[in-house]
């Protein structure tokens, strides 16, 4: 990563009921590409997340394109330019699939891009008027993930946006990513290391609410020691000394 | 079978009333979670109003004609700047601190009714209105007093206008998006303060009109008409599912209806206590309320 970071976060500590979940997360979103934030369960990537975005209190440092957003409410942070999909997909179950795309439009110089939302996925076009509350899980994350290319942003947050999807849909929503990618840098959360393997080019590993490790993805996954050390999986024959890089 | 048509006019005519004031109250809860106990003051300010400016004190308002008219328009707006007050100074300020948000609202709700007994005596004063409204009209073989129709039209009026408010406009998109899930709304980049100041508006336009027209309805004014409303319109929140319009104009008409109908057939006083039966019955059987959903 030569050029600087679209999106630095320094030291970032969220503090929630008087419980420490991450103690100081450090993580750099390359301008091009896949970034991807891995880690074990409870490590604290939906939680570095939303205290990115603001949505938790936090403290630290979170900078888009070098200025300072820490102290800015949610929605302006958002209006600068990012598009983000929740764990949960975060789609209003009781308004219809056009009503939560229109919810997400924002001014801006070229209008919302429902040409490529509903190229990208042709059955939101179909499903228009349907309660978004009574998709499937793969169509609600369609429309989480197309409320997001609806403006021209700068960066797309999407946190686990294939986790418990059909394979299938899982497959559609990578190719969605990748080519979305191809014009905005995504910031991906990720349990799913095919999609990993698949889409990222840069990747952080978070451990107990720290940064572990910083890296290029395809070297990170590569080595399967490493892969097991940091994210508990694979199958690399067990080093020595693992035990002691666990604790 | 015209004590029925009278009381049943009467009950409708109630439930306007209550449902004047808990529609407010309902999007309020359901956009943010605020129990705004100071909504009966509102509705008292919106009583106070028409009453000032109907007893000449407004140029041009009166107790006739279109006199009376602008007159229910000033007390409406009052009300309206009231509850705009409310919000960015009271409330807003107590986002983060629920509890101290619930105490404010309470205080206010006590200190407006001292503040209007302080100026203007805690006795009950005529309400002046037009004689048109004042008559009665025959239905049926009953002479239904006229102001009954007077709040149902209001009241429909309100419900057809919130529910063109909230289901065709964007800031209507943003309350029921809102209800749902706040924190994602502002997420998608919306600044969800402004819904809010918004939403106050509205209750507060909806219950200042609620209490100009109960003027009516009640044929004079006092201090204490918004609390004692106020509880009726909690049950009728409560009853038709939190931030749901339509379930509380159901849940108003239910509501008005009984009791009528239970303090006439029964003994004065056990309507009001039938009410609180029928909220108690209906929230273990359904404890979401009738609905638990918007529009």
């Amino acid at each position: 990563m030569t050029a600087p970071a679209l999106l630095a976060v320094r030291d970032l500590r969220v503090l929630i009921g008087g419980r420490h979940i991450l103690h100081g997360v450090d993580l750099d979103v390359a301008r091009h590409g896949v970034t991807a934030l891995l880690g074990r369960n409870g490590a604290g990537k939906t939680t570095t997340v939303r205290g990115v975005l603001g949505l938790v209190p936090r403290a630290g440092s979170v900078r888009l394109d070098g200025e300072e957003t820490v102290g800015l409410p949610t929605h302006a942070l958002v209006r600068r330019g990012i598009g983000y999909a929740p764990e949960d997909r975060g789609v209003f179950a009781g308004l219809t699939v056009a009503e939560n795309l229109r919810l997400a439009e924002r001014r801006g110089a070229d209008g919302p891009a429902y040409g490529l939302v509903h190229e990208l996925f042709p059955e939101l076009k179909r499903r228009e008027r349907q309660l978004a509350g009574t998709l499937s899980g793969g169509q609600q994350q369609m429309v989480a993930i197309g409320r997001t290319l609806l403006n021209g942003n700068r960066l797309i947050i999407a946190d686990e946006p294939t986790k418990g999807l059909a394979p299938k849909v899982v497959t559609e929503v990578a190719r969605v990513l990748e080519r979305a990618a191809e014009a905005v840098p995504v910031l991906l959360v990720e349990q799913n290391l095919a999609v990993v393997r698949r889409l990222a080019e840069h990747c952080v590993v978070l451990a107990d609410g720290r940064t572990a490790h910083q890296g290029e993805a395809a070297a990170l996954l590569g080595d399967a020691e490493a892969t097991r050390r940091l994210l508990g999986v694979g199958r690399g024959p067990l080093a020595p000394h693992t035990a002691e890089a666990d604790s | 079978m015209s004590t029925i048509v009278l009381l049943t006019m009467t009950g409708l005519g109630l439930g306007a009333l209550y449902f004047l004031v808990a529609s407010g109250l309902s999007l309020i809860f359901g956009l943010m979670d605020v129990l705004n106990f100071a909504h009966g003051a509102l509705l008292s300010i919106g009583a106070y109003g028409t009453w000032w400016a109907a007893s000449g004190h407004l140029p041009g308002a009166g107790p006739g004609g279109w006199g009376f008219a602008l007159a229910v328009l000033f007390g409406t707006a009052v009300g309206t700047l009231a509850a705009v007050v409310l919000e960015l100074a009271v409330v807003r300020p107590l986002y983060t601190r629920p509890r101290e948000q619930v105490l404010a609202t309470v205080g206010v709700g006590l200190a407006v009714p001292a503040l209007l007994s302080g100026i203007w005596g805690s006795d009950a004063r005529t309400f002046p209105g037009p004689e048109a409204l004042s008559g009665t009209f025959g239905l049926l073989g009953a002479e239904v007093p006229v102001n009954r129709l007077v709040l149902v039209a209001a009241a429909v009026v309100v419900l057809v206008a919130l529910r063109l408010f909230l289901g065709r406009t964007r800031h209507g998109l943003v309350v029921r998006a809102g209800v749902e899930d706040r924190a994602m709304v502002t997420a998608l980049g919306i600044d969800v303060r402004k819904a809010f100041t918004l939403v106050f508006a509205i209750g507060g336009c909806a219950a200042a009109l609620g209490g100009a027209l109960g003027g009516l309805y009640f044929g004079s004014v006092d201090p204490r008409q918004g609390t004692s409303l106020l509880i009726f319109a909690f049950v009728v929140v409560v009853t038709g599912g939190m931030g749901s319009v339509t379930g509380a104009a159901v849940a108003a008409v239910v509501i008005g209806l009984v009791q009528q109908f239970a303090n006439y057939y029964t003994a004065a006083g056990l309507g009001d206590l039938a009410v609180v039966v029928l909220l108690a019955a209906l929230l273990l059987v359904r404890p979401r309320g009738l609905t638990g959903r918007l529009a």
